[in-house]
């Protein structure tokens, strides 16, 4: 087999990886937009915060410590424990279930029936809220998050890849397991959008909010439920890309990936979102392995927005959303 | 007017009960307007009650503070011997009174099982965890409540369209699907808000003998809004007329059509 082939299918299996990344942060896009209209700019940063709060307590660090010891003078920084994981996974989601709470008993709940436009502004207010906050109460800092997933090179890969085309594969444990995570995850939304009671609520909610009120459905447990889903989600998020690359503040910005990821999927479905963060991911690494060095490098920057930018143009409703009917 | 509630049966045989719902002093007004005016009246278990009157009459107004969607500014309202405080219209909905809407309000992306389906939310209450794990009561529950749902599918001749969205139906169909919603709930009282406006005349028909039919067969409370009178007149056990938001008249058929206020409001008599 031919040396370049060889390196393109590495290179393609890295892009399957890196695509799931992406797709793990556009879940969360989809699930607030389907059920409620809003576009959430604030996805990222929520998942910037829910990392920065696993680790926090975790940790056992004070929140606002500095703050306090601006004030005070005091000099408080940790509670001196360490959480195991599993523990402060799941204290981070009872956090992520109160901001979700928060979010739309002063946010969201005010602005029912407004225009999309405004709802984006009020999730953009929301976005610089939560990053300072999270800078408040945990510190600027970049830290190291460890939850115990399983990090670097897979071997099993490298040596089966090694004996066919006597050439490694470099494939990282933790884009494996990310795979799998995102595979249970969205497995688990679909199931629960179609077979149970609340999913079926959350679809009513979505689709026409005075029949959903008029066969007994409280619109705010619903949106509550809804926000407090796309926190799970990104928690999942903020745990892998932190794991990946440690908990900083550049983590917000990945929710700019995840528009070419919507804009290919579509931004009505689940998994539309899987399949447009897979053909992004892949597109940009063989792109930047293909034509990349004939043109300079550094195509991953862009590649994602032209690709978004060209189906913009030829189907603007993404791969899987719902077709734009405009009756005249 | 009704002078006892004392339960009785109607020439057809069907069993009318006590009061189930009273409206007290009525009054609601938005901003300047005053949309109903000081009105009263009762729905007694197992009748159809009808609400007429012309084109802006305040009807639609008085569906909506009887299903919550508006509070009045004064008045009461008691359901089943109960004061009610003001509520939300979720709430209302799960204490048993459904409804239609006049320009009908579905899940058009849902499958028409589906949407019936919704009509049991009030009666579904196992958890989420229990759901998750998919096992005894959660899929009692689930079985029992799509047997009501089939059934009311099948008395609504709508089973060849169960797995069709709601999106790709004739009006006339949409209609009747919201019925079958409101129907699915098992209401104690049946809100139709117009539910003949824009058919023509087979549909009408139809609709006609399936509200006839529901209260005839679940015994369903129906209390429905329509300006058409002469379809009211054949369907209804009492009557009530509004004009201008208030009441001119109330009573069964008969006596409605011979109200003078009522000929006078339906011909166009000038108001002082």
């Amino acid at each position: 087999m031919p040396e370049q082939l060889v390196f393109a299918m590495e290179v393609f299996l890295n892009g399957l990886m890196a695509g799931v990344l992406y797709a793990l942060v556009a879940l969360g896009f989809v699930l607030i937009y389907k059920a409620s209209g809003i576009f959430n700019y604030a996805q990222g940063v929520m998942a910037l915060f829910a990392a920065l709060t696993l680790v926090g307590i975790m940790d056992g660090q004070v929140p606002f410590s500095h703050l306090i010891n601006a004030v005070f003078g005091t000099e408080i920084h940790h509670f001196g424990w360490h959480l195991p994981a599993l523990l402060a996974i799941v204290l981070t989601m009872v956090v992520m279930i109160a901001l979700a709470w928060l979010v739309n008993h002063f946010v969201f709940r005010h602005l029912v029936n407004q225009e999309p436009i405004i709802l984006f502004m009020a999730s953009i207010g929301l976005a610089y809220f939560l990053e300072g906050m999270g800078d408040i109460m945990w510190g600027a800092d970049i830290k190291k998050l460890d939850v115990g997933l399983p990090q670097g090179i897979n071997s099993a890969i490298d040596e089966i890849t090694f004996g066919i085309f006597d050439y490694g594969f470099f494939i990282d444990n933790l884009d494996i397991v990310a795979t799998g995570i995102a595979a249970l995850l969205v497995v688990g939304l679909v199931i629960f959008a179609q077979y149970t009671k609340q999913g079926r609520a959350m679809r009513a909610v979505a689709d026409d909010h005075q029949a959903a009120l008029s066969v007994g459905i409280s619109l705010n447990y619903i949106w509550v439920m809804v926000w407090s889903l796309a926190g799970f989600v990104a928690l999942v998020a903020g745990i892998v890309w932190g794991t990946k690359s440690g908990v900083q503040f550049s983590l917000s910005l990945i929710a700019l990936k995840a528009l070419p990821v919507l804009m290919l999927g579509g931004f009505t479905s689940i998994p539309g979102a899987i399949v447009g963060g897979l053909i992004i991911g892949v597109g940009e690494k063989l792109f930047e392995f293909a034509i990349g060095p004939m043109i300079g490098g550094a195509t991953e920057n862009w590649f994602a927005y032209v690709l978004a930018l060209i189906f913009l143009v030829f189907r603007p409703q993404g791969l899987f959303g719902e077709k734009i009917i405009e009756r005249v | 007017m009704l002078d006892s509630v004392e339960p009785y049966t109607t020439e057809d045989g069907r069993k009318i009960g006590g009061v189930v719902m009273e409206m007290k002093n009525i009054t609601l007004r938005f901003g300047g307007v005053t949309a109903i005016q000081d009105i009263s009246f009762d729905i007694r278990d197992g009748e159809i009650r009808a609400i007429i009157g012309p084109n802006g009459a305040g009807k639609s107004s008085m569906l909506n503070v009887i299903s919550g969607f508006y509070n009045p500014q004064e008045g009461e309202v008691f359901y089943k011997g109960e004061k009610r405080p003001p509520m939300k219209p979720f709430q209302v909905a799960q204490q048993g009174i459904a409804r239609t809407f006049q320009n009908i309000a579905l899940f058009e992306g849902m499958s028409v099982l589906d949407n019936v389906m919704t009509g049991r939310i009030r009666q579904m209450k196992a958890g989420l965890f229990a759901q998750a794990l998919w096992k005894g009561k959660a899929e009692r529950e689930e079985v029992e409540n799509r047997e009501v749902v089939e059934k009311v599918i099948d008395f609504l001749e709508i089973q060849h369209i169960r797995k069709t969205p709601v999106g790709r139906l004739p009006y006339g169909l949409k209609k009747r699907v919201e019925l079958a919603r409101a129907l699915a709930a098992e209401p104690s009282i049946l809100l139709l808000d117009e539910p003949m406006a824009g058919m023509n005349v087979e549909e009408k028909e139809d609709m006609s003998r399936f509200i006839l039919d529901v209260n005839d067969e679940f015994g369903t409370t129906i209390a429905l809004i329509e300006h058409d009178m002469g379809v009211v007149m054949d369907l209804s056990d009492r009557v009530v007329v509004m004009d201008y938001g208030k009441k001119i008249g109330d009573g069964t058929p008969d006596e409605v059509r011979t109200n003078q206020d009522v000929i006078d409001a339906y011909l166009g008599v000038a108001h002082d």
